[in-house]
Parts: structure tokens; C-alpha cells; sequence
């Protein structure tokens, strides 16, 4: 009779992927090593700054990883070399990213002071002494175009999505096909049409125009995030609707849209920071206007078009204030992205 | 008990829409129509109202580079060629997607498959915000911190490399170039490129990286081997989706790129401009005829961009049909 001798102690399971503690140690000696050898090469040869710094790096840190890993064989070396690769060049990547950040705020908040966002240009022209003058009247028409053009693009855009994934009807491919092309429409054209139509038939730029042009170039995105969002919406939801006799045009207003409300909620969020910052077609359709005006039939004013204005009379003065538009605009497009990711991360919990 | 001889007739079961969902389905039906309004509207207008300009200038306007109005007052002395805008698109374009494309695959690469797990949802939501950042912006930060970076690394490439015909300059100024412009254009477009090969990755099949492991095989290994073939038709197909997005680009190009009406292929040298520069730089004192000239430029890139992203859609969807 064999005896089998049973241990008590359970194996804990062991991930042999997962990094050791020997392995970051490892990591972060090659990174000083080549930061080191990046700085003697930025000392010897034409590179400088910062980004000579890196490039010294980049190159010698795949190099590093190939050397200190070759005595394992050609597969683990090359292995290495690949992460070294993919990780400097990921890096590189958030280097202008940061940079583009880091400016904005810094030549940015130059412009502020305490009135800035309640003032207009009025009577304050843009080289004028930076304590003078402000965005509000940027702001508020930016607001009043983006509104304008939500109520317009927002509905059509879960319509079409609705016509995709609920309708399923005869066209529903070539919709879907229609939305991804209307989202390669370049902006400028978008603006360009609207010229042709609008500011020409009614006689001169104004907010409306500049609206619809933002209609153009946000009702592809609507449409794509809600056809997305309506995909999760479960079947048997629908079905159910179905045996108790509703009508489809009831189940989708009454079960299926009010499923998945903060998911378009979300799209729309997502079709706005998609257009607030649309420069080149406001340029042909909403021109610029100085002062805070809410008329839809005049021209108004806009971030994209206040700090493109200001941005072009090379004055230090008018610069810094296109900086402190960039600053704004920045923060309005941030602010809506946590926005959206804050309702639709609602969403995913249910 | 009772037996049936034969089975029950099946009951008729009548599928019928109601007359609200006629309706219903009838309304949502032409609101989705709507983009195709649109497009046609855009093809439609744009031809009106350049039209005179394709009868008065034929081929010519795509052949020639000049872009003179002559006098105001007489419509026959203007000459209208967008050859060296549309070399200069393309010029620019390229450059971005060469730098672009490489970068992407790195990055998407790296989020997907290097990055801890929870670093990956923060980076694709960064992403997602790197691709928001409006034009506008990129277009001052290139302006402002790329343009005297980029001028020093041209010296330097002209000064090593001028017996490439690529890099020669015949003065040596460089400030705003295609180069310029096109790696600011790079920058723009890479968020877009990312996120759909990041996308592609992700759908790469896990059975068979895991075999690569189980072969012995290292995470490269199974990278070569499996995931960058798989994503190969989807990675052409957002490249080309970033490709309409740096032909098409408006307010960075108008910031970085001098407008000088000659073809140039020259990338250090500072002149050029693309189709949708031009439309923005003479769109605010240009005559009625001249604005005529615009709209058929206009005409033209629409169908360019249009063109480019059909063939994107193409190439994307026939790499999820893969899956």
C-alpha cells in the first residue's frame, strides 16, 4: 500500500510575467546609464537642450538593453531591445503632449487678471496693456454657436444611430458609411459650404452660420459614440417591450434611449469638444466681433477665432492674450472631457 | 385522455408595423439621410459657385501654380493654379504621416501591450484628449516653441545632408517649411493613428500570443509574429484616416508654413501652403471672382479628403470583417 504524503501548505500561484523587484532595479540602472550617456553626447556633438538629451538616451538605451541581455540568446535580446524601443518612442511621444501643456499655462496665465473672464475687447484694442480687456465676449459666443449647434446635431445624431442599430433598415450601411465620410468633410470645407449658402443667400456672416458649420463637423462624432453606446443596450430589454405590445417607436424612445440616457449624454459631451475649438470654419462664417453680443444675425465672437486674431498682429501684448485664449479654450475642452468620462463611467456601472 | 390525431395547425403569426411606426420609422429613416444631404449639398454648391472657374481654366487649374487676381476690375486678367497648394499638401502630408506612423505603432504598442493595466485606461483617455485638442493650439505651440527648434535641426540637416536634392535650400532660410509644417502635422495626427491601431491591437487574437508564450516565444516574439500582421490592414487604414485629417488641416498649416505660389518640393525651404491654407489666407479680401477660385479649390480638396477616407473606411472595415 503506498502512502501519498499531502502537504498542508497550498502553493501560492506564481505569475513568472510579473515584473520582481530585480528586474526594476535593472530598468532603472540602464535609464541612468544612457541618461548619462546622453548627456556626454549632447557635451561632444551638435545636439543641446533637452531634446539632444533624449535623442542621446533613445539611442543608447535600446543599445544597453541588446548588450546586457545578449548572453541570454538572439530572443531574449532582441526582446529586450524591442521594450527598449517601444518605450523611448512612447516616451518621445508625451514630450510634446507635456510641452504643449506646460506653454499653454505658462504664457497663458500671463493674460489673466481678475476681470478676465468677465470682460470684453470693447473698448480695449489688442495690443492694449494686458490688464485691460478680456474673453467674455469669446466665451459667450462660442457658447452661443456650440449650443446652437448641439440642438441641431445632437438629435440627428442619435437619430442616425437609431436608424443603424434599431431600424435596421435598407440603408442602414450606407448611413453608417455617410457618417464616417461626413467626418473627413475638412473643416474648411464645412466652412466654405456654409459661405456659399447661407452668409450668401442672408447677406453677411452671422452666429447662425457659424453654427451650422459646427453642425457639419459635430454630427458624425454624435453619431458614431451613440451608435456605439445603443450596440450595449441588451436584446432582451427590446424583447421584452416587444411581448408586452409596444410599438418599436415606443420601445425606443420609452426602453431603449432612457437605457443608455447618460451614454448619449456622453456622445453629446464628446461632439462638443469636437467643435469648440473649430477655427477655420467660424473664419468664413461667424467672423469676429469685439464686443459680448448674444444676436444671432450679426457677427460674434469666439475663442478659436479671438486668440487666431489676436495671434496674427505679432504684437507681444495681442500674443500673450491668444495665449491666454489657448489657456481657456484648454480648460473648456478638459473640463468636458472629465465631464464625459465621469457620465459614461455612471454608465458602465450599472 | 385525449390523443390528437394530427398536430394543431400552426396559428398565423402576422408581423406588421403599426401606422406610428410607419411614421416612426419613415422619420428617423430621412434624419439619418440627412449626412447624405449634406455631402451632395457640399458637392453641389462648391461646383455652382466655382464653376466658372473649371470653364475658364479647364485642367489649368490644377496644372499651374500661379494664383494672381491681376486687376480687380477685369476678371480676364486673373490666373488661378493650385498645383503648388496641392504639392504642398501632399508634401506636408506626407512628411506627417512618415513620422507619424512609426510613432503610432510605438505608442500603440506600448499602451496596449507594455503599459500596466491600470496605466492603460489613463492613457487612452489622454489620448482621447490629445486628439480633442483643438487646431488652433497646436497651431500657436508650433508656431511659437516648434518654429525655432525645427530651424535649428533644418540648419543642420542642410548643412550635413545638402547633396540630397531633398534638403538643399537655395538661401539658407528656414523658418516656416513643409518640414515644419509636417511634423507639426505628425503631432496632430498621431492621437487618431494611435487610437486606431491601438484598437486593431487589442483585437488581435490572445490564443494565439499565448501559444507564442507557451512556445517559449518572448513578448516580442509574439508581437511580430501575431499582433503587427493581424493589424496591418487596420493600421493602413487609420494612417489614411490621419492622412485626410493632415490634408484637410486648416489653421496649423496657415500658422507654420509660408504661402509662396511655386511648386516646391524642397522641404527646408521655406515656402509652400496647402489647398486649405490658401482658402484661409485669401478668403478675407478677395474679390468675387477670386472667392469663385476658392470655392473650386474647396471642390477639389473635398474630393481629395473625400477620396482618401473612402478608401480608410474600406481598408478598416475589411480588417474587421478578419475578426
Amino acid at each position: 500500500m503506498t502512502t501519498y504524503q499531502v502537504s498542508n501548505v497550498v502553493p501560492a500561484p506564481r505569475r513568472p510575467w510579473d515584473q520582481s523587484r530585480a528586474t526594476a532595479a535593472r530598468v532603472l540602472a540602464l535609464v541612468a546609464i544612457s541618461g548619462v550617456l546622453g548627456w556626454f553626447i549632447t557635451n561632444f556633438t551638435g545636439l543641446s537642450g533637452f531634446l539632444g538629451w533624449y535623442v542621446g538616451l533613445a539611442l543608447t538605451l535600446p543599445i544597453l538593453a541588446f548588450i546586457g541581455s545578449v548572453r541570454h540568446g538572439w530572443n531574449m535580446a532582441s526582446d529586450r531591445f524591442a521594450t527598449a524601443v517601444v518605450s523611448v518612442a512612447f516616451a518621445a511621444v508625451t514630450i510634446p503632449w507635456v510641452s504643449i501643456i506646460v506653454t499653454v499655462y505658462q504664457k497663458g496665465s500671463k493674460a489673466f487678471h481678475s476681470k478676465y473672464l468677465t470682460d470684453d475687447m470693447r473698448i480695449t484694442p489688442s495690443s492694449d496693456l494686458l490688464q485691460y480687456g478680456g474673453v467674455a465676449h469669446a466665451v459667450i459666443g462660442t457658447l452661443v454657436m456650440v449650443l446652437i449647434a448641439s440642438l441641431i446635431a445632437v438629435p440627428l445624431g442619435i437619430l442616425a444611430a437609431v436608424y443603424i442599430v434599431e431600424i435596421q433598415g435598407r440603408f442602414a450601411k450606407m448611413v453608417r458609411f455617410l457618417t464616417q465620410a461626413m467626418s473627413g468633410v475638412p473643416s474648411i470645407v464645412a466652412g466654405l459650404f456654409i459661405y456659399a449658402t447661407i452668409v450668401v443667400f442672408f447677406g453677411g456672416f452671422s452666429a447662425w452660420a457659424g453654427a451650422l458649420s459646427l453642425v457639419i463637423l459635430m454630427l458624425p462624432t454624435v453619431a458614431r459614440t451613440s451608435e456605439e453606446v445603443l450596440k450595449i443596450v441588451p436584446d432582451e430589454l427590446r424583447s421584452a417591450s416587444y411581448a408586452l405590445g409596444a410599438s418599436q417607436a415606443r420601445t425606443t424612445f420609452r426602453v431603449v434611449l432612457p437605457t443608455v440616457a447618460s451614454g448619449l449624454v456622453t456622445a453629446a459631451v464628446l461632439g462638443i469638444a469636437r467643435v469648440v475649438g473649430e477655427t477655420a470654419p467660424l473664419i468664413l462664417t461667424s467672423s469676429y466681433f469685439v464686443a459680448t453680443s448674444t444676436s444671432l444675425s450679426e457677427p460674434i465672437a469666439s475663442l478659436p477665432i479671438y486668440i487666431f486674431s489676436s495671434l496674427g498682429l505679432g504684437d507681444d501684448n495681442a500674443t500673450t492674450r491668444a495665449w491666454g485664449g489657448s489657456l481657456v479654450l484648454l480648460g473648456v475642452v478638459l473640463v468636458l472631457f472629465v465631464l464625459a468620462r465621469v457620465i459614461s463611467s455612471r454608465l458602465t456601472r450599472k | 385522455m385525449q390523443t390528437l390525431e394530427t398536430p394543431p395547425d400552426q396559428r398565423e403569426i402576422r408581423a406588421y408595423y403599426t401606422t406610428v411606426d410607419k411614421v416612426f420609422r419613415g422619420f428617423v429613416a430621412s434624419c439619418a439621410l440627412f449626412s447624405l444631404l449634406v455631402l451632395i449639398l457640399i458637392a453641389a454648391f462648391l461646383l455652382y459657385r466655382g464653376f466658372e472657374i473649371f470653364s475658364d481654366f479647364g485642367f489649368g487649374f490644377i496644372t499651374n501654380s500661379k494664383w494672381d487676381v491681376g486687376n480687380p476690375e477685369d476678371t480676364s486678367t486673373a490666373v488661378f493654379g493650385i498645383a503648388a497648394m496641392l504639392v504642398g499638401s501632399v508634401l506636408t502630408a506626407s512628411i506627417a504621416i512618415l513620422f507619424a506612423v512609426p510613432f503610432a505603432i510605438a505608442t500603440a504598442l506600448f499602451i496596449q501591450y507594455y503599459a500596466p493595466k491600470s496605466l492603460r485606461t489613463l492613457l487612452t483617455a489622454v489620448l482621447d484628449l490629445v486628439a480633442a485638442v483643438p487646431s488652433v493650439i497646436y497651431g500657436i505651440w508650433g508656431y511659437v516653441v516648434l518654429l525655432p527648434l525645427v530651424e535649428d535641426w533644418s540648419a543642420s540637416l542642410n548643412k550635413y545632408l545638402d547633396w540630397i536634392p531633398l534638403f538643399a535650400v537655395k538661401t539658407p532660410i528656414f523658418g516656416r517649411s513643409p518640414f515644419l509644417a509636417g511634423l507639426l502635422l505628425a503631432i496632430m495626427i498621431l492621437p487618431i493613428v494611435t487610437s486606431v491601431a491601438r484598437e486593431v491591437y487589442s483585437q488581435a487574437p490572445r490564443d494565439l500570443v499565448d501559444a507564442t508564450y507557451a512556445l517559449g516565444g518572448t513578448k516580442w516574439g509574439g508581437i511580430k509574429t501575431v499582433v503587427l500582421p493581424f493589424g496591418k490592414s487596420g493600421l493602413v487604414g487609420g494612417a489614411m484616416l490621419g492622412l485626410g485629417r493632415a490634408l484637410g488641416e486648416t489653421v496649423a498649416v496657415y500658422l507654420t508654413l509660408n504661402l509662396v505660389f511655386e511648386v516646391n518640393f524642397k522641404i527646408l525651404a521655406s515656402a509652400g501652403g496647402n489647398v486649405a491654407s490658401l482658402i484661409a489666407n485669401k478668403f478675407g479680401e478677395a474679390t468675387a471672382y477670386e472667392i469663385k477660385g476658392l470655392m473650386a479649390a474647396g471642390l477639389v480638396l473635398f474630393l481629395v479628403t473625400l477620396a482618401v477616407n473612402f478608401l480608410a473606411s474600406v481598408i478598416v472595415s475589411r480588417s474587421r470583417k478578419i475578426v
